[in-house]
């Protein structure tokens, strides 16, 4: 069963369509839902949750629809919303707790459950202070609590690393993996930014314009490449030079030499290659296509 | 589990993950979750420190001279001067109406514009309850601490008068009326409090707007009433106009249900006009109902 599918989903606003006749099916693990600013990823998240109405269409959230069953579903998923939501004069653990008996948490449960939960999004002491005087990171970490409290069984984190710097970044996005692989809850999360996406997710939904652009999992995506990255201490020129002689089709890049990857023996040519004329081996790797190259084809595939 | 203890970020330990399989409670039970903490917050429970002031400050304000007429009531009893309260339980809200706008100007907002204000709407609605939930949670809560605030004072005067030895017959019922005034009264002011501060993210605002609209409408009403039942000798007409300001509205209704003496120059002239200021008092709470739930079903998350 799928975690997340929708049918026709469809969303006008007066003058905008935020959702044209979306249909998706998302699995369990963490998905990506990638698109520009506007391109309806938070309109989408908000339909499924029953906070704005679909223009037509359906949809379903593990298994419930999202119009008829709203409250069951609402009991077994949790919403990170991208914009500040927090108030500024309680703290972390009343606000948590207080959101986990909101999700019908008894009392007991919802204090355990809020203590548990910000320690494993990385809140200690602060967690007592009033939430007004934290940092961005730590709000986000918050919001990230509140959406995990109650144990669902899916998460939709719309836009977590907004405002992060990039160490916050990266640990923020160690955290959305960890809730698939240590906490076992699917993640749907979105972002604008492809490259930090690809890092942790194991499928990708790329919209534009409230359609589909595609969908398919992260290896499909970075799979069709199949080339190694060669860096040298020689002239990248020299190199390409001695390279093709040998036969292999090489191109460059910057620094960066790409040797097409024909089979194992490619490694072991090229390691000869480089060795009989002393180039200097810096770094020899598989090369992985990212996500971004794909979408940047297809989006102006699209556009034409 | 080694995976994370390997993580680079080197902040977040993982000292294992636990799910959750205890009881959830259903939309009913969160409902009344809501409630508790809305009426807690009412007072400025759990929130900061300056969140008590009022409250707490309002609250002593209502209950300290209930004591003294308590104390005066047993004193001038016991001297043989007097045989029932000193005030009547009915007239106590009237009486001691500014503080009781004051406070339900603060609690309102409390209510309804920090969640606005902070943008929090979508974490509540994003869980098993409904917008209208929420209103109703939100409603009732500032209904009982207004009825809390009132019903204290008017306790504590009926053990005064049960300590003087006045007749409990009498005295019960009458603190009964003047509970169910007080439900009445809780009711209206916290609707239409409410009701003022769902329009407004902005505490100021809703507390300005709040104030304005009780004490302005009294001030109106009961300067004219005055002058049309004493100048104009019209006690009939005065008596109609009562129905122009939410206190002198409930008030009206308890002079005619109870047959209490009125707080204002005149109470409802008839029967008929009695009837008419109760519906009216019950068509604001409906109506100011109604409009919230107009208000959250269209507000934007």
């Amino acid at each position: 069963m799928p975690v997340i599918s929708t049918e026709r989903l469809t969303k006008r606003y007066p003058g905008v369509t935020a959702l044209e006749s979306l249909s998706i099916d998302v699995g369990d693990g963490v998905t990506g839902l990638v698109g520009a600013n506007g391109a309806g990823k938070s309109t989408l998240i908000k339909i499924l949750l029953g906070l704005t109405g679909a223009t037509s269409g359906e949809a379903r959230v593990l298994g419930h629809d999202i119009e008829a069953n709203g409250l069951a579903l609402r009991s077994r998923v949790g919403y990170m919303p991208e914009h500040d939501c927090l108030p500024g004069d309680v703290s972390a653990t009343e606000l948590v707790v207080h959101l986990a008996r909101m999700s019908g948490l008894p009392t007991s449960a919802a204090r355990e459950r809020a203590a548990d939960t910000l320690r494993h999004v990385g809140l200690y002491e602060e967690r007592y202070r009033p939430i007004g005087g934290y940092s961005t990171g730590m709000k986000q970490r918050v919001k990230l609590a509140q959406a995990l409290v109650h144990d669902p069984d899916v998460v939709f984190l719309d836009e977590p690393t907004n405002g992060l710097d990039p160490a916050g970044r990266d640990e923020m996005l160690a955290l959305v993996r960890r809730i698939h692989t240590d906490f076992g809850i699917s993640v749907l999360v979105t972002s604008h930014l492809l490259g930090e996406l690809e890092r942790i997710c194991d499928n990708v939904v790329i919209i534009d314009g409230g359609t589909l652009l595609r969908s398919s999992s992260v290896a499909d995506f970075t799979r069709s490449s199949a080339q190694l990255a060669l860096e040298v201490v020689a002239e990248p020129a020299a190199a390409l030079a001695a390279l093709r002689s040998a036969g292999l089709e090489v191109t460059q890049d910057g620094a960066l030499l790409l040797v097409e990857l024909r089979g194992d023996e490619t490694y072991d040519l090229v390691r000869d290659v480089v060795a009989d004329r002393g180039l200097g081996l810096v770094r020899l790797e598989p090369r992985r296509h990212h996500i971004a190259e794909v979408f940047d084809e297809e989006a102006t595939h699209v556009a034409r | 589990m080694s995976h994370a203890d390997s993580s680079p970020t080197g902040v977040i330990h993982n000292i294992g993950y636990r799910g959750y399989d205890g009881e959830r409670l259903a939309r009913r039970a969160i409902t009344l979750s809501l409630y508790t903490h809305s009426l807690r917050g009412a007072f400025g429970l759990g929130r900061a420190a300056r969140s008590k002031v009022v409250p707490i400050g309002m609250f002593v304000v209502l209950l300290l001279p209930a004591v003294v007429l308590a104390v005066v009531a047993v004193v001038g009893a016991g001297m043989g001067q007097i045989t029932g309260p000193v005030v009547p339980y009915t007239r106590y809200a009237m009486i001691m109406q500014a503080a009781l706008a004051i406070f339900v100007a603060v609690a309102a907002p409390q209510a309804v514009s920090l969640d606005l204000r902070f943008h929090s709407l979508p974490l509540y609605l994003a869980r098993p309850l409904e917008r209208v939930d929420y209103v109703r949670a939100k409603l009732a809560a500032t209904t009982t601490a207004v009825l809390i605030l009132l019903a204290v004072p008017l306790v504590v005067l009926y053990l005064g008068s049960l300590a003087a030895g006045f007749d409990a017959g009498r005295e019960s019922v009458d603190l009964a009326q003047a509970l169910l005034g007080a439900v009445l009264f809780s009711a209206v002011l916290a609707s239409l409090s409410v009701l003022i501060a769902s329009f407004t993210a902005r505490r100021g605002f809703g507390i300005a707007a709040i104030v304005t609209v009780l004490a302005l409408s009294y001030s109106i009403v009961s300067s004219l009433q005055g002058v049309v039942a004493f100048d104009a000798d019209d006690p009939d007409t005065a008596g109609w106009i009562g129905l122009f300001s939410p206190m002198t509205l409930v008030d009206g209704v308890q002079v005619w249900a109870f047959g209490v003496s009125s707080s204002t120059p005149a109470g409802p002239p008839s029967d008929l006009a009695g009837l008419v200021f109760l519906v009216v008092a019950l068509g604001v709470v409906a109506l100011a109902y109604w409009a919230l739930t107009r208000r959250y079903r269209k507000v934007k998350v």
